[in-house]
């Protein structure tokens, strides 16, 4: 056990140390950043905002991780949280209860996955122009939805969910903690995730060694759809409406990012849904470090792109292969690495 | 008849049908004022889809061509208020500009072997962060040179113009037609998209050939912000947003195989109008929403989606026998 946690500590150590650099230079700058308190028995502070803010992309990359893990990728989730986002607002104004709301809403979100996931899994589309479709459908189906307009709502229950508070952590937290923990286990306690690489690794191989190919392709995509859906209730009850326009707009894009940083690569194969988190988690560190650091938001883009820069050049089977003999230790760790999966 | 012709001419037909039915609706629609306006609203989004078209032809993909757009538009907006330097010099700075982020994007994919997607990615944010350090207010233009450019066009018969604007977006098609077909540079993109170890094997020169993709989607890119600077006659670091979308989408709705290999310039612009057609008919409409153009746009791409795996479903079968 100590040894699968050291292992595990391994694969995290690149996050751990850039989230750990981050933290430290937005805190020389505004030492405030640290500060955390208790107020009516809910934590306050800048690193609790920063996993308040990031619970979106987080859950959106925990679902990203997977579907890129089996060599996909879904570009429409930032769409589908705003069909989910209008969903929720639709149903709670037109008098159903709460539970009946997020059973609607979370349905919806799976209904969209199963749409992309059969279009990859049997049509045997690329998942790029898959779920460009959604993509690009998405916001128009969002805004028939809400006719156009914000639909605002008062919902005591379902304002909870975004801005409410469990034992002491904003409910989104809470929320994002508990769903990746259980997909975590889901697919790490199973054979299920290995299964998922092996389809990553190479489809053909795998569906002739007797994996189901198809149907987990399409719980892939599925899931990635019940995370924007989840992702799409919270932002929408964060604002208390739906704004079919804004809401998710190029998160996306965001989420993709995350699981880069996270260290899983986009061709697919092995993945870490923690490491993706703290990936998420950085890019939110980084948002909010600008913000508070008083450092002009203008160059926000130019130093997100500076560091997937960066990060691509250390991923690059170029750059590995050309410096492998400078890190040793990283090579050598591979293979147990990969036994004690 | 080849198959590869048949995305290609469904979409001509496609066009045609819808826009029949429109002038069945609204027979305005059938004057060369609708036609001139077509062309010159939808420049911008025709000159960026021929380098996509390219782009993907060759089995990559670059999203960064909204945020070049605007990053184009701020810098002109910049220069020409802040120094005396003439717009056609400007255009030349901001040309080379764009052509070489292009051709340095085509390198970092070529050379460290990384997926087009993410770099192009990392790309989309370094533009639109360069255009918000230069400015993050909306600029306008106020050159007498812009309002001579603006001032040109060719009357059309029955009232209709074509501009400026409009013009160049026929002539890069019509170049970006020979390149594909006729050069040799055309000929390697296709064989790219074919397969890259296979386009090496047949002695291709696969880093050259991809940093020159990129390099004339970059400099594509840069020319549809200047058109796009003279539709606006201003400079706006939020102007442009998801063009590439647009893009992609017009390649594809034009015939263009997203896994590369397979297409034709000319479907691109097939595709280019058809986007706008559906937008004229919804501002003749005017009680339609303009959602609808996503929705309608979104079912489009999903249907030629379906059609290209029908070709090659088919063409497929049909070889299998012989």
């Amino acid at each position: 056990m100590t040894s699968f946690f050291r292992l595990y500590l391994n694969r995290l150590l690149p996050q751990l140390i850039a989230l750990a650099v981050i933290v430290v230079a937005v805190s020389l700058v505004f030492p405030g950043f640290l500060n955390l308190e208790i107020q009516n028995g809910r934590l306050y502070g800048s690193l609790v905002d920063i996993l308040n803010r990031g619970a979106p992309v987080v859950l959106l990359a925990i679902g990203m991780t997977v579907v890129i893990a089996t060599k996909g990728i879904d570009l429409s989730v930032g769409a589908v949280m705003a069909i989910c986002g209008a969903t929720a607002a639709a149903a709670i104004t037109s008098g159903h209860s709460l539970a009946g709301t997020l059973l609607i809403t979370l349905a919806v979100g799976i209904l969209c996955g199963l749409w992309n996931g059969v279009l990859v899994a049997v049509l045997d589309i690329q998942p790029i122009i898959a779920t460009l479709v959604l993509m690009v459908a998405g916001r128009g189906i969002a805004q028939l939805i809400t006719e156009g307009a914000i639909l605002t709502f008062n919902d005591p229950g379902l304002i909870f969910i975004g801005s409410g508070s469990f034992a002491g952590l904003p409910m989104p937290v809470v929320i994002w903690l508990v769903f990746g923990v259980l997909i975590a286990m889901l697919v790490r306690r199973t054979a299920l995730g290995m299964l998922i690489e092996a389809i990553g690794v190479n489809r053909q191989a795998s569906t002739l060694s007797g994996v189901l190919t198809p149907v987990l392709l399409i719980a892939a995509y599925v899931l990635s759809g019940l995370c924007a859906a989840i992702a799409g209730i919270i932002a929408a009850a964060d604002i208390r409406g739906a704004d079919a326009n804004n809401a998710g707009l190029w998160l996306e894009l965001d989420a993709i990012l995350a699981v880069v940083v996270g260290g899983t690569s986009l061709l697919g194969g092995r993945f870490s849904i923690a490491a993706s988190v703290l990936g998420a988690i950085i890019i939110q560190a980084i948002n909010t470090g600008i913000l508070l650091s008083g450092f002009p938001p203008e160059f926000n883009l130019i130093i997100k792109a500076a560091i997937i820069v960066v990060i691509l050049v250390l991923q690059s089977p170029r750059f590995r292969t050309a410096f492998a003999f400078l890190v040793p230790a990283r090579g050598a760790s591979k293979p147990s690495e990969r036994a004690a999966k | 008849m080849k198959p590869k012709y048949l995305p290609l001419i469904a979409t001509l037909v496609i066009f045609l049908l819808g826009y029949a039915l429109c002038v069945a609706q609204y027979p305005n629609i059938l004057s060369t004022r609708v036609i001139g306006n077509l062309l010159t609203d939808n420049a911008f989004l025709g000159i960026a889809a021929v380098g996509m078209t390219f782009v993907i032809l060759s089995g990559g993909i670059d999203l960064s061509i909204g945020s070049v757009i605007a990053f184009t538009g701020v810098f002109l907006a910049v220069v020409l208020e802040h120094s005396s330097i003439h717009p056609l010099v400007a255009f030349a700075m901001v040309l080379a500009i764009a052509t070489l982020f292009g051709a340095a994007m085509g390198a970092i994919i070529h050379y460290l072997e990384m997926p087009a997607f993410i770099v192009t990615l990392a790309g989309m944010f370094l533009a639109r962060g360069m255009a918000f350090v230069l400015s993050i207010d909306s600029i306008p233009i106020k050159h007498p040179f812009y309002a001579t450019l603006k001032g040109l066009y060719v009357k059309l018969p029955g009232g209709g113009r074509i501009t400026l604007i409009g013009g160049l977006m026929l002539l890069v098609f019509a170049v970006g037609i020979l390149l594909a077909h006729r050069t040799r540079f055309g000929t390697n993109v296709y064989a790219l998209g074919g397969g890259t170890a296979t386009a090496r094997l047949m002695g291709v020169p696969v880093a050259a050939t991809t940093v020159r993709i990129y390099a004339l989607s970059g400099l594509l890119a840069g020319l549809s912000g200047i058109v796009f600077s003279l539709y606006t006659s201003a400079g706006y670091s939020l102007a442009a947003v998801g063009v590439e979308l647009d893009a992609i989408t017009a390649v594809v709705i034009g015939g263009t195989l997203l896994t590369g290999g397979s297409g034709f310039v000319a479907g691109t612009f097939v595709g280019t109008l058809i986007q706008g057609l559906i937008q004229t008919y919804i501002t003749f409409d005017g009680s339609l929403s303009s959602w609808w153009t996503k929705i309608l746009i979104g079912l489009l791409l999903f249907a030629f989606i379906l059609l290209q795996k029908g070709i090659i479903y088919v063409s497929r079968h049909r070889r299998q026998p012989a």
